[in-house]
C-alpha cells in the first residue's frame, strides 16, 4: 500500500498542476496579507478562497486524476493486489498531496501572519475541506465510466455545495420565517462540510453578532466540547462515507 | 488693639471647631459600639472606629459627625438591617467594610442610605453582599468616591443596585468599582452629576442605567461585560466621554442603548466586542464623534425613528455589521468616517474617497428580519446577495451613506 502511495503521490507532483495549485494559493494568500492593513481583515478574504477554491479544485483534479490513471489501475489490479487497497491507496495519495498543497499555499501564509484561533480553525477547515472534496470526486468518479460526465457530475456537485444549498436553505428561512428554525438550521448544516467549515470560522471571526440572537444556538451547539467533537464527527463522516461507498463501488466494478 | 480684636474674633468665631472631641470605638477603648458612640457625639465631632465586628443592627447617623473607620472595621447587617443609614447633613463615612445587608422586597435596604440631605461625603469603603450598595434619594452635592461594591446574587428580584440615585442633584461619583449588583449605578431623575472614571463590571442588568436625568455627564468610565450594557433613557443634555463599552454580549445586550435621548455628546468613546455597540431609538440632536467601534456584531443601529444624528469623525474597526436599521427613513447624517469595509478610492488624494460608502448591508437588513439567516452570513451566497445589492440600492435604504468616507483611520 505504501508504494502505491508514494507512486501517486510522485505521479501527482510530476503532473505540476498541483504546482501550479500551491503556487496560485501562496501567492493569493500572501497578497492578501500584504495588501490589508490588519491581519483579521485578510483571514476575512481568505475565507472566500477557502470555502470556494479549494472544493472546487479538489474536486475537479482528483475526478479528472482518477480518470487519468484507469490505465494505471487496471494494471495494478492485475497485480496480486486487493481492489481495496488500491483504491484507498489512490485515495491517500490524493488526499495526502491536496492537504500538503493547501498546507503550504495556504496554511504557511497564515501561520507566519495571523497565527490566531482564527487562523488556525480556518487552516484545519481548509485542510478537511480538501480531504473531504477529494472523496466526493472519487465517489463521482467511480460512479460514472465517462470522463466527461463524470467531470461534469463534479462541477455539479461543487456548485450544489457552495451555491445552491445555501439558496435553498435561503429560500427555506423565509418561506417558514414564522417558525423557530434555529435548532433545524443547524441540523440542516451537517448536509453541507463547506456550511460547517464556514460556521466554526465564523464563530471565531464573529463572535460578538453571533452572540446575540440565535448565536446562543450556534455557541451551544459547535461552541462546547461536546458540540465541538459532534462537528469534527459529522466531518469525519464526510471523509469517510464517499471513501467506503467509493471503494465498495470499486470493489463491484467491470473496468 | 486691631491685631489684637482679630486674633480674639478668630478664637470665638472658630471655637465650634476647636469643641470638637475625637470619639474612639472599639474593643481597647471606653466606648464599644458605635451606636453608643453616636450617642455621646455632638455636631462636628468625629468618631475613629477601631478594627473589629461590628453587628449593630441598623446605625442612624441622625447628626453632622465623621465616621471614620481605621483598619477597616466590619459593620455587619446579618442580612437584615440597613448597615448606616445618613441623617444628617455634611457627613464623612470612611474606610469601613460594609457587608451583609438586608434583603427585603418591600423596603430597599442598602449599605448605606442617604435620606434627603446634602454635602455627604461617602468614601473608601467596601461593601460586600448588600442588597443595595449606597442609596440617595433626594441627596445634593454628595461626593461618593474610591468605594468598591460587591454582589453576588444571581437573580434580578433579590439584588438591588451597586450606586443607587433617586432624585438628586450635584452629585460626583468617582473612581468606585461596581460588580455583580442588578444596576452598577443607577441613575433617576438626577441633574447635573457627574460619574467619573468608575469601572462597572459583571453586572446583572445595566452597568449604567440612566433615566430622567438631565444635564448629567460621565466621563472615562468602563463599562465591561454587563447583562445589558449601559443605558440612556428619555434624558437630554448628556456628555458622554472617554468610556469603555466592552465584551456586552447577547440578545438584548448594548455597548450604549440610547432610547429617546435628546442633545446628546457621545464622543471619544471606544466599543469593543459588543453584540451590539451603540442602540439608537428616538434619539434626536445626538453627535457621536471621535469613538472607536471595534469588533463588533453591530457597530450601530440605528432605528428609522431618530433625528438629527449626525456621526463623523469614527472608526469603524472589524465589526461584522457596521449600520443596521429597520426602515428607508433616514433623517441622520453619517460624515467623514473611517470604514474598514470601505472599497472605494481617493483620486484626487484629498484623504476622502471618492465614492460615497453604504454601511448598511443587504444582509444585515436580512438578519434583521430573519435573525437565524446569520447561519447563513459569509458564504458565497451572502456575498453575492451583498455586491448586487450595491451595484444597485433597493432594499437597503437609499440616503444612508458616508458621502466622503476617509481614507485613513482618525487618529485618536
Amino acid at each position: 500500500m505504501k508504494k502505491i502511495i508514494k507512486y501517486v503521490i510522485i505521479d501527482i507532483l510530476r503532473n505540476r498542476i498541483v504546482l501550479a495549485y500551491t503556487l496560485f494559493l501562496l501567492l493569493i494568500s500572501m497578497s492578501v496579507f500584504n495588501l490589508e492593513d490588519n491581519s483579521a481583515k485578510g483571514l476575512l478574504s481568505l475565507l472566500n478562497i477557502i470555502l470556494i477554491i479549494v472544493p472546487l479544485v479538489s474536486l475537479l483534479f482528483s475526478a479528472i486524476y482518477v480518470y487519468n490513471s484507469a490505465e494505471f489501475m487496471e494494471l495494478l489490479v492485475s497485480q496480486p493486489l486487493k481492489r481495496k487497497t488500491i483504491w484507498l491507496s489512490l485515495y491517500t495519495g490524493l488526499a495526502i498531496s491536496m492537504g500538503i498543497a493547501f498546507f503550504v499555499g495556504a496554511g504557511l501564509p497564515i501561520l507566519l501572519y495571523a497565527a490566531t484561533a482564527t487562523g488556525l480553525t480556518m487552516l484545519l477547515m481548509g485542510i478537511l475541506l480538501s480531504v473531504i472534496f477529494v472523496a466526493i470526486a472519487m465517489l463521482a468518479a467511480v460512479m460514472t465510466r465517462d470522463k466527461a460526465k463524470g467531470i461534469g457530475v463534479s462541477i455539479l456537485l461543487w456548485l450544489y455545495f457552495s451555491l445552491l444549498f445555501d439558496g435553498i436553505i435561503l429560500f427555506i428561512l423565509f418561506q417558514f420565517a414564522d417558525y423557530p428554525l434555529e435548532n433545524f438550521m443547524v441540523g440542516v448544516s451537517a448536509f453541507n462540510p463547506i456550511d460547517i467549515s464556514r460556521i466554526m470560522i465564523l464563530l471565531q471571526l464573529d463572535e460578538s453578532a453571533l452572540m446575540g440572537y440565535t448565536g446562543a444556538v450556534f455557541k451551544q451547539v459547535f461552541g462546547t466540547t461536546p458540540g465541538l467533537m459532534a462537528t469534527f464527527l459529522v466531518l469525519f463522516i464526510w471523509v469517510s462515507m464517499p471513501v467506503w461507498i467509493s471503494a465498495r463501488k470499486f470493489n463491484r466494478k467491470d473496468l | 488693639m486691631k491685631y489684637y480684636l482679630t486674633i480674639v474674633l478668630f478664637f470665638l468665631l472658630s471655637g465650634n471647631c476647636l469643641n470638637a472631641r475625637t470619639i474612639r470605638v472599639g474593643k481597647d477603648h471606653p466606648v464599644k459600639t458605635i451606636q453608643a458612640a453616636i450617642l455621646q457625639a455632638q455636631t462636628g465631632d468625629t468618631i475613629l472606629v477601631f478594627p473589629g465586628h461590628y453587628k449593630e443592627k441598623n446605625i442612624i447617623i441622625s447628626k453632622t459627625i465623621f465616621l471614620i473607620g481605621k483598619g477597616r472595621p466590619v459593620i455587619d447587617g446579618e442580612y437584615k438591617y440597613e448597615n448606616i443609614s445618613i441623617k444628617a447633613p455634611s457627613v464623612l463615612v470612611e474606610g469601613f467594610r460594609i457587608i451583609r445587608s438586608g434583603v427585603s422586597s418591600i423596603e430597599d435596604f442598602a449599605g448605606i442610605k442617604i435620606y434627603d440631605q446634602s454635602f455627604v461625603v461617602i468614601r473608601d469603603n467596601i461593601l460586600e453582599e448588600t442588597f443595595f450598595g449606597i442609596y440617595m434619594q433626594y441627596a445634593k452635592h454628595c461626593l461618593i468616591q474610591n468605594n468598591i461594591l460587591r454582589a453576588f446574587n444571581k437573580q434580578e428580584q433579590q439584588s438591588g443596585n451597586g450606586i443607587h440615585c433617586w432624585k438628586s442633584d450635584s452629585l460626583r461619583i468617582i473612581g468606585n468599582k461596581i460588580s455583580g449588583h442588578r444596576d452598577g449605578i443607577y441613575f433617576e431623575f438626577v441633574t447635573h452629576s457627574i460619574i467619573w472614571k468608575n469601572i462597572s463590571e459583571n453586572n446583572l442588568r445595566y452597568g449604567l442605567h440612566f433615566m430622567f436625568s438631565n444635564n448629567d455627564a460621565y466621563i472615562s468610565n468602563t463599562f465591561r461585560q454587563n447583562g445589558a450594557g449601559v443605558a440612556v433613557m428619555f434624558t437630554h443634555h448628556i456628555r458622554m466621554e472617554k468610556n469603555v463599552f466592552e465584551d456586552n454580549w447577547g440578545d438584548g445586550a448594548y455597548g450604549l442603548l440610547l432610547k429617546e435621548i435628546s442633545d446628546g455628546f457621545i464622543t471619544g468613546n471606544r466599543f469593543s466586542s459588543n453584540t451590539i455597540a451603540v442602540f439608537m431609538e428616538g434619539s434626536n440632536r445626538i453627535h457621536l464623534s471621535g469613538n472607536k467601534l471595534s469588533k463588533n456584531g453591530w457597530a450601530m443601529k440605528v432605528l428609522a425613528n431618530c433625528m438629527d444624528v449626525t456621526v463623523s469623525g469614527n472608526n469603524f474597526l472589524g465589526n461584522t455589521f457596521d449600520v443596521g436599521t429597520n426602515g428607508s427613513l433616514v433623517l441622520n447624517t453619517f460624515n467623514q468616517n473611517y470604514w474598514d469595509k470601505y472599497e472605494g478610492y481617493d483620486l484626487d488624494r484629498d484623504g476622502k474617497g471618492d465614492v460615497p460608502y453604504r454601511p448598511v448591508s443587504l444582509y444585515a437588513m436580512v438578519v434583521e428580519q430573519n435573525p437565524s439567516a446569520m447561519i447563513l452570513f459569509r458564504s458565497f451566497m451572502s456575498a453575492l446577495l451583498d455586491k448586487t445589492e450595491k451595484l444597485i440600492p433597493t432594499i437597503t435604504p437609499e440616503n444612508l451613506k458616508d458621502d466622503f468616507p476617509l481614507m485613513k483611520p482618525v487618529q485618536l
